[in-house]
């Protein structure tokens, strides 16, 4: 009966030395030891968003890099496109330029043949025209009466002028 | 493995002190036969001197103050006095007439101090004696607060830097308290209110429930293992759970929610059974924890005492016998250490809860 009946005794100092206990940890203990957890929850908080906030930027720097390296490569691809298309704009210039000398060398060559030939149809048309009236003159000059013999003259004039 | 080895020790040098007074006591009650269960009880109760142990004969110990009120006067003396002889006889403040203090062995106040009247009755006066116990309890209660004095001294100087050492260990139970059981059980905003009161409770428990368990002086006084201790904790979840109940906690308690008409109508039968109900509550923690401690020391006793049963019989088997209880001892004291955790988180767990009834908003 003793063990579960309350002492008076312990009764009162318990109470009394329980609430000194309480009353000293909350005005001495619990506060500083509340708020520095409190203040070390913010700073780990704040830590790890810091690191998630420099991960993010890291991602995005990263990203951008990419970008960057990507829009480099474009242009390089452009630039080297370029280049090719200018070549082969000088080349097919460098070609047209040359036909166009070529074309007009030709036909600055067909222009002189077709002047020399003229030059020597003409100097031809004299020509003929000299041995006519040379053939004429001859002619003029014998007194032929055979058509044959005629002809035969004729032709050895003609053949005459050709050996010429 | 080492910290097993040293647990091992440990547990072996605690049960090797636990056996030291009783050893002493089976010495000096050698012509008597050795009373296991009063031997086990005077362990568990309170004392007016604390026993350390026996050597040849000769009681070694402290003499604890004896402070008693009769008739609105003071009287204090050492309980020495009782040493020597079973009375001590004073002048009565009141009427100067001699007045006689003493202990009875055996009746109604066995191991109490009262009043012996001139006609033989036993009077038993305001008794608020510095026993062993609450000279444990002072013990105890000061070693906590140079402790947590110390964690403050270490979060103050250290700041938000990592904790270390014993402020690490205190900052676990803390954040434990803090974070598994007043949150879990209490409304968010309610919290502040009541942390101060659940961290001290779950350390005050759990600290003496450790020191009840070191069985040598200045420590082992089973203080968590006595009612008073226990009861005066209950009374004051119950206080703390009742004054800061708020509306609608009563309401539920005058008019139950969810149950039929018929139940509250003609006669209050669910508003009684709430009623009772927060009586009861208070009542089971304080029953819970003492219960539990005592039960535990008792049986430590039980094995060491059958070491003495046996040893009556033959000393050999004495001998057997003290290896058998030993290894028991080694077993129970290590499960007396995980009670003495389960039972201050119990303890807080239900104070929570409690507090968490009496605080919560509904939301209908």
């Amino acid at each position: 009966m003793e063990l579960i009946s309350p002492d008076f005794g312990l009764v009162f100092w318990m109470t009394i030395a329980f609430l000194i206990v309480f009353f000293i940890l909350v005005k001495f203990a619990f506060p500083i030891i509340g708020q520095t957890l409190k203040k070390r929850e913010e700073k780990i908080t704040e830590s790890l968003e810091l690191a998630e906030r420099t991960h993010e930027e890291m991602k995005n720097l990263q990203a951008k890099n990419e970008e960057l390296l990507q829009q480099a490569r474009e242009e390089r691809e452009e630039m080297l496109n370029e280049a090719r298309q200018y070549r082969d704009k000088i080349i097919e210039d460098a070609k047209t330029k040359a036909k166009e000398e070529t074309d007009r060398i030709v036909a600055s060559a067909k222009e002189t043949i077709e002047n020399e030939r003229k030059a020597a149809m003409t100097d031809i048309k004299n020509e003929i025209a000299n041995i006519s009236i040379k053939v004429a003159e001859k002619i003029l000059e014998k007194e032929l009466t055979k058509d044959e013999a005629q002809m035969d003259y004729i032709n050895k004039i003609i053949k005459e002028t050709d050996n010429q | 493995m080492k910290n097993k080895n040293i647990f091992i020790s440990l547990s072996f040098l605690i049960c090797l002190l636990f056996s030291m007074p009783q050893f002493a006591i089976a010495e000096n009650q050698k012509e008597e036969k050795y009373n296991a269960g009063e031997t086990i009880i005077e362990h568990i109760l309170d004392s007016y001197d604390w026993h350390i142990f026996t050597w040849k004969g000769h009681h070694v110990g402290v003499s604890l103050p004896i402070i008693v009120f009769n008739e609105g006067k003071c009287y204090t003396f050492s309980s020495k006095v009782f040493h020597h002889s079973d009375t001590y006889v004073t002048v009565n403040k009141t009427n100067s007439e001699d007045i006689t203090f003493a202990i009875p062995h055996e009746g109604k106040y066995k191991g109490k101090v009262v009043i012996l009247n001139a006609d033989g009755t036993q009077k038993r006066p305001l008794d608020i004696s510095i026993t062993k116990n609450v000279l444990g309890l002072f013990i105890s209660c000061t070693l906590l607060v140079v402790m947590f004095l110390i964690v403050a001294k270490a979060y103050r100087k250290r700041g938000e830097k990592a904790p270390k050492g014993l402020q690490s260990l205190f900052e676990w139970l803390i954040c434990y308290v803090r974070d598994d059981i007043a949150l879990k059980a209490i409304d968010k905003k309610h919290v502040d209110r009541y942390l101060p009161y659940l961290i001290t409770v779950f350390f005050f428990i759990f600290f003496n429930n450790l020191l009840g368990l070191i069985p040598f002086f200045p420590f082992g006084a089973n203080l968590t293992g006595n009612i008073a201790i226990t009861a005066t904790l209950a009374v004051l979840t119950f206080l703390i759970t009742n004054l800061f109940g708020n509306k609608e906690y009563y309401k539920d308690i005058v008019n139950t929610p969810g149950v039929p008409w018929f139940l509250k109508l003609p006669i209050p039968l669910m508003p009684i059974i709430e009623t009772v109900g927060c009586f009861t509550k208070p009542v089971v923690l304080a029953i819970r924890l003492f219960a539990n401690i005592t039960a535990g020391h008792i049986v430590v006793l039980g094995f060491i005492s059958s070491i003495f049963i046996v040893a009556q019989i033959s000393v050999g088997g004495g001998i057997g016998m003290s290896v058998f209880s030993l290894i028991l001892v080694i077993f129970v004291d290590a499960i007396e250490l995980l009670v003495a955790y389960i039972q201050a988180y119990v303890f807080t767990l239900l104070s929570a809860l409690y507090f968490g009834m009496a605080s919560k908003e509904h939301h209908h």
